[in-house]
């Protein structure tokens, strides 16, 4: 069992609400389940779809395939029709589209007049068109009824009869007139947990102990700015929108000072203002968490869809020389983790974390058994209260051992807390001295870096123990290449590295062995220059000769991907 | 209680005669009058000869970026609302670099205490104009005089219902005291602009200059009627008005965040277990 639901239509048809209550009700019903968006910068009309991947096995891609297509327009048809399996169906309201189609795989179902009949407005046109997608696929309906209630708690008995009316009218019809509809899904399973990537990153920022977000809206990473929102008051956050990044990043920093764990936002317009703010947290060693959510630039690009063109420049960004970490997790799963792992080292070695994301993981959706959250790590390592009173003679920059020195709270003890963006000895005044510049140095960057190397996981290896060719990706890659892998698997000594913990790189170097050993390496990305592989010659000397890029802002399909690994193999 | 030797710093880098050093004197003995200890409070700064300030005194420090004093001290107050949060900046650093921050935190009234030494000039860059300068001004990198219209930091604040508005001249050092003490004990955000002179870069508007034309808002004037304030903050030629040009009482933003009612933030524990409930919500 494996199908694929595609929703199109304009922007502000209800798209993202028939295609996120029928991911939740393929989840609830235990079915692996994964989405993707693809929608324009724009608040009304333009082409956007939704599309649903179901089956009973994990899926961590969408397929270029559809069974069947809910088009509330008529250019869903035009562009997406051809997508159809041999078995696919469409399902279209001919008043809404203004045209009757006469072809045996196209459903016509009355959307608006069911809604109105049955529901009395036309915005449960949607509700309807659930409904209908369930009854294509001959589903039982209980958990739909159970979503929608769940769904309209909030509006009261009468919004939630209405839409459950609604949902039947099209359940029904669609149940009895589909006569080509021959799908069969397997019995339900064990409910699973459904995901995205912005989502992972709220709730891992918010488990580990997040305490104050500041950002400025930009797409894609304003879904994380909302779900932290969302639980700010119940989770003890302050959450408050700035009139800039400039400002955002340094009233993260402000409060991390202040001593609470702090987080922004952002994509790559939003980051390159930012960039000061690295180079202050660096100097200041004050710890901050940054996400920076990619999507194609140059400058305002292609607001709405994605790219990982910005890992250089994460990785450069910041006036000096100082240490930070990158991670770029590929799925809503290692967002989660990763996350945690963000804040954790941030505040350990008192330096910036940068978690690197995409249009494309913002937005997908993925199942799951669940998270366990005794994988998350809380250690709170800064010096305060009682502790902090004990101490005398407190010197903020202190020189240790390990160039991380005591992180103490202004004003809960009499020990004075300073700190300077110019370079400065160890109780945090301004100096010049050439030798405490030199310690200073030492202590910020060589003392802290292989202790910081050490704390950062290897790349994941996937599928042949001793390939012959090697795929090479890293971030938001993951799960498609990880299909492809799948696919090859039985024909070629064939397999994935995939880098979620970018930079710095491992301590542990057996991938780089690996990489010399295989014949042939295929770098993948969704970039125009393979910035990763510039960056693996960098660190380890490797050139990588085979590259499959993309840069238009759509993800790479399935099918497409396979078909250039075939070209590069063969 | 904390005596001036509290309040002893690092040796400052000023030149000599500075009107940085009378705006030092009148800080510390307003800290000291007040009761306040050094570890009570946080000064954020920035750059400039402005943003040494704090290493001069002492007091928790954090000396930022050019320009972003208030967003630092924004997150701060958030953070801990029970310090006394101070942002110093020069003209340079708060009104051109910085003007966004500015207007934004008046906006939000955060209990931010915000002193401008306002020198009409760049300091630490030599003597380039600021938003401050006076129009037609020669300066090295302004060949034609300043072009642009001098920037009213009083008018911009009152137009923003800022909370508590003031100027405050260097050469007055019980006056400016005074000014310090009034804002501290403010609820709100208070930007007190002190003209301050600066004897290397700055040759129009020396002490001189200033002590010319500065005059103190009279006993009866009544700083809580903003079209009168309006008026006052554009009086220039004729006489600069020093004192509380404006106040009014409005909520701070961290007393209207439900969050920190009780406590502040920084004091708030944190519990795992209670994460269970958020990821429940995905099924």
């Amino acid at each position: 069992m494996d199908y694929t639901i595609k929703v199109g239509g304009e922007a502000g048809q209800g798209i993202q609400t028939i295609g996120d209550t029928l991911a939740h009700i393929f989840a609830k019903a235990g079915y692996h389940v994964f989405t993707n968006q693809d929608y324009e910068s724009r608040i009304r009309g333009g082409h956007n779809f939704y599309q649903i991947r179901i089956s009973h096995k994990p899926v961590t891609a969408s397929r270029s395939s559809v069974h069947i297509l809910v088009a509330l327009d008529r250019e869903s048809i035009t562009k997406h029709e051809k997508e159809l399996t041999p078995d696919g169906q469409v399902l279209y309201d001919s008043q809404m589209i203004m045209e009757k189609i006469e072809k045996p795989n196209f459903l016509d179902l009355p959307l608006l007049e069911f809604a109105l009949k049955y529901g009395g407005s036309k915005v449960m046109s949607n509700t309807v068109a659930i409904g209908a997608v369930l009854g294509m696929l001959r589903m039982d309906p209980t958990i739909m009824y159970q979503t929608i209630e769940n769904n309209f708690k909030k509006k009261g008995d009468a919004v939630i009869r209405a839409n459950i009316e609604c949902a039947k009218a099209g359940y029904e019809f669609a149940n009895k007139e589909c006569l080509m509809c021959s799908f069969t899904l397997l019995p339900f399973d064990r409910p699973k947990m459904i995901i995205s990537g912005n989502e992972a990153i709220g709730a891992g920022a918010i488990a580990s102990g997040l305490k104050f977000y500041s950002a400025y809206p930009m797409t894609p990473s304003t879904g994380i700015f909302n779900f932290i929102t969302e639980y700010a008051k119940d989770y003890g956050i302050i959450v408050e929108q700035a009139e800039d990044e400039i400002s955002a990043i340094n009233m993260i920093i402000g409060a991390s000072f202040a001593g609470v764990r702090a987080m922004t936002g952002t994509s790559g317009g939003g980051f390159a203002l930012m960039v000061e703010g690295v180079s202050l947290s660096a100097m200041t060693e004050t710890p901050i968490v940054i996400v920076l959510a990619q999507r194609p630039g140059p400058a305002t690009g292609l607001p709405t869809r994605t790219e990982q063109a910005d890992l250089l420049f994460a990785l450069y960004a910041g006036h000096g020389e100082f240490p930070k970490v990158i991670f770029a997790p590929g799925s809503p799963e290692q967002a989660f983790y990763l996350t945690n792992k963000a804040f954790d080292l941030a505040e350990k070695y008192q330096i910036t974390a940068i978690i690197l994301t995409d249009q494309y993981l913002a937005d997908s959706q993925w199942s799951y058994e669940g998270f366990d959250l005794g994988k998350i790590k809380y250690i709170d390592y800064r010096l305060r209260e009682e502790r902090l009173k004990k101490i005398k003679n407190y010197k903020r920059h202190a020189f240790t051992e390990t160039g991380v020195s005591p992180l103490a709270i202004p004003g809960q003890s009499e020990n004075l807390v300073v700190t300077d963006s110019d370079e400065h000895d160890e109780e945090g005044h301004i100096t010049e001295e050439a030798l405490i510049r030199i310690k200073m140095v030492e202590k910020r960057l060589f003392k802290k870096i292989p202790l910081i190397k050490k704390e950062i996981a290897p790349p994941l290896i996937y599928g042949d123990k001793n390939p012959e060719i090697v795929l090479i990706c890293w971030g938001s890659m993951f799960g498609i290449v990880k299909e492809v892998v799948d696919e090859l698997i039985n024909k070629y000594k064939l397999a994935m590295i995939h880098f979620s913990e970018i930079y710095p790189f491992s301590e542990d170097t057996r991938w780089i062995e690996l990489l010399k050993r295989s014949k042939k390496l295929i770098n993948i990305e969704q970039n125009a220059t393979s910035q990763f592989a510039k960056l693996i010659k960098m660190e380890t000397g490797i050139h990588i000769e085979n590259h499959i890029n993309r840069f238009d802002g759509r993800p790479f399909t399935f099918d497409e991907l396979l078909e250039r690994v075939y070209a590069n193999i063969k | 209680m904390p005596t001036l030797n509290d309040y002893k710093g690092q040796r400052p880098a000023w030149c000599p005669g500075c009107g940085n050093f009378s705006i030092l004197r009148a800080f510390n003995e307003a800290m000291v009058e007040l009761g306040i200890e050094p570890h009570q409070f946080v000064i954020v700064s920035g750059i400039g000869q402005a943003g040494k300030f704090p290493h001069y005194t002492r007091c928790n420090t954090f000396n930022g970026l050019h320009g972003r004093t208030l967003p630092v001290a924004t997150g701060i107050k958030l953070a801990n609302h029970e310090l006394i949060v101070f942002a110093v900046a020069g003209d340079g650093d708060c009104y051109g670099e910085g003007g966004n921050h500015l207007i934004h935190a008046i906006r939000r009234n955060i209990d931010i205490k915000l002193f401008v030494h306002n020198n009409q000039i760049y300091g630490l860059t030599k003597g380039q104009a600021s938003p401050t300068t006076m129009k037609g001004v020669v300066t090295k990198t302004q060949p034609f005089g300043v072009l642009s219209e001098q920037f009213n930091p009083l008018a911009l604040a009152i137009a923003l219902n800022c909370s508590f508005v003031a100027r405050g001249f260097a050469g007055d050092i019980e006056h400016l005291k005074g000014l310090l003490k009034e804002a501290v004990n403010h609820k709100g955000f208070s930007l007190i602009d002190i003209l301050q002179p600066c004897v290397s870069f700055n040759k129009i508007n020396t002490f001189e200059w200033y002590r010319e034309r500065v005059y103190k808002l009279p006993d009866d004037y009544n700083p809580e009627d903003r079209f009168l304030a309006f008026q006052k903050s554009l009086e220039w030629d004729g006489g600069i008005p020093i004192g509380v040009i404006y106040k009014t009482k409005r909520p701070t933003l961290e007393e209207q965040i439900p969050v920190i009612k009780d406590l502040p933030l920084v004091k708030q524990g944190f519990d795992i277990n209670r994460i269970e409930s958020i990821l429940y919500n995905f099924y």
